[in-house]
């Protein structure tokens, strides 16, 4: 195994909303090839911290690399870093007025300047890599939350990024469809994919993720792989909410 | 004469009719063209004020508001007149047709600016976070993603306000221009007869009644459901 080195670099980030404080000094990385998880209770800035690596939230302050590239220097051209760091939402936003491979598509020939052809090429094979190359045609209103997250995530990978956030990826999905947006994230993982998960689906987190990291008010306060952290929690805090999501 | 004679031979008078048609023909072709110069004109600039607004540059918006809410503040005739009249007196001389086109330009653009701007921040934050996720930049977001789902929504009430401001071309006989109305009162006034004015009403019958179905039609065909 060759030595991990990091692709995702945050060094005490700190995030004001006005006289709100939500992060407090976050220092989070991510080594390559790696799946990390993030849980924690609402409120807790788990996904403020995820939309800063991509700066769809700016920080206050702190630092953050990804990839080698300084993510909030001003010179840094976001565009183009943004294209190594694919984003999934909670609630898919695909484009409703494009087809799913209109959807895939948009980037691949706007952003990264490929012909219709070669990006057609490209999507196809994203949307097949997603399971849904069947439903190339279709348009967002047309497919089940789980096809339009699974349609989101292929929109992403399509861009061929070096790390992958996930943003609490089946919150919004019947519990029927969650396992087929899991199983593609599962397959993602196999495949290499270096990835960042904030979501509440523990049982996908203890078999799946090589480190998890518990927030709360601001903090990390608690990390490590999923075995230890689930079943010898140290922070009283960690207790709590593992208690109380695993009742549920 | 009867009753419904004197009724006829005023608003229906065959041979006042047949003399003032060509003039209003004229003025016909002339609402059209002012019509036409005013909705390109008003749209464009509506939409570009919108584009601005959405930069959120606070006090370039302020402005844009300013703007926007004293050409939606006041008449149309208003604004034609104090353009006609009182630009002279600046050492600017606007044509009747001139004043009136620009008048109802800034009318149009004010209301489009506003009705457009709804349409923008209807749609979701996340298809712009989607999308400059994905790396494209403010303006690709924008002309790609944002702005065809904002248009689409915006069509309806564009639609109604487009009629309702290009009818008000009628304003610019106020100021001299032959066109329906102007056409339709000149000949009112050289006859002593108000047959020409059936004419006018016919002719802008004719002209905005396809109008009005074009709307129905256009919002029939870009509903789509979400």
């Amino acid at each position: 195994m060759n030595p991990a080195r990091p692709i995702v670099e945050a060094r005490a980030i700190h995030k004001h909303f006005g006289a709100l404080h939500v992060l407090r000094g976050v220092d989070f990385t991510v080594e390559e090839r790696q799946l990390v998880f993030v849980i924690g209770p609402s409120g807790s800035g788990k996904s403020t911290l995820l939309r800063c690596l991509n700066r769809l939230e700016e920080p206050s302050s702190g630092s953050i690399m990804v990839d080698g590239i300084d993510i909030l220097d001003p010179r840094t051209d976001i565009n183009k870093a943004r294209q190594r760091i694919g984003m999934v939402f909670q609630s898919f936003n695909l484009y409703p007025h494009m087809t799913a491979l209109g959807n895939v598509m948009l980037a691949l020939r706007k952003v990264q300047g490929l012909d219709k052809s070669e990006a057609e090429a490209r999507a196809q094979r994203a949307l097949d890599r997603v399971h849904l190359a069947d439903r190339a045609d279709h348009y967002p209103n047309q497919l089940s939350g789980g096809q339009q997250q699974r349609v989101a995530i292929a929109r992403s990978i399509a861009l061929e990024p070096r790390v992958m956030l996930f943003d609490e990826p089946t919150s919004a999905l019947d519990p029927e469809l969650v396992g087929g947006v899991l199983a593609v994230m599962r397959e993602l993982r196999e495949d290499g994919m270096t990835m960042v998960v904030v979501s509440h689906e523990m049982s996908f987190a203890r078999a799946a993720a090589d480190r998890v990291v518990f927030m709360a008010d601001g903090e990390i306060l608690e990390q490590g792989p999923p075995a230890k952290l689930f079943n010898a929690p140290r922070h009283e805090r960690l207790r709590a909410f593992i208690s109380q999501v695993e009742r549920h | 004469m009867t009753g419904w004679e004197r009724f006829t031979d005023s608003f229906f008078n065959a041979r006042v009719m047949a003399q003032y048609l060509p003039k209003i023909i004229e003025g016909f072709g002339l609402t059209i063209v002012l019509a036409l110069c005013i909705i390109a004109a008003g749209l464009i600039a509506g939409l570009a004020l919108a584009v601005l607004r959405a930069l959120g540059v606070r006090p370039l918006n302020w402005l844009i508001i300013f703007v926007v809410d004293l050409f939606r503040a006041l008449p149309p005739l208003v604004i034609i007149v104090l353009l006609f009249f009182g630009l002279p007196s600046m050492g600017m001389e606007l044509s009747g047709f001139a004043s009136a086109w620009l008048a109802l330009t800034l009318v149009l653009m004010a209301f489009s600016e506003e009705i457009f701007w709804a349409g923008i921040t209807s749609v979701p934050k996340g298809q712009w976070e989607a999308a400059r996720s994905t790396g494209l930049n403010f303006l690709q977001a924008l002309g790609y993603v944002v702005l065809p789902q904002a248009l689409r929504l915006t069509i309806p009430p564009l639609t109604n306000r487009t009629i309702a401001i290009t009818k008000g071309t009628a304003l610019a006989s106020v100021v001299a221009v032959p066109d329906i109305l102007g056409a339709a009162s000149s000949g009112l006034s050289h006859s002593f007869n108000p047959s020409p004015l059936t004419l006018g009403a016919l002719a802008y019958l004719v002209l905005f009644f396809p109008v009005v179905l074009l709307g129905r039609w256009i919002e029939t065909r870009f509903a789509w459901k979400r």
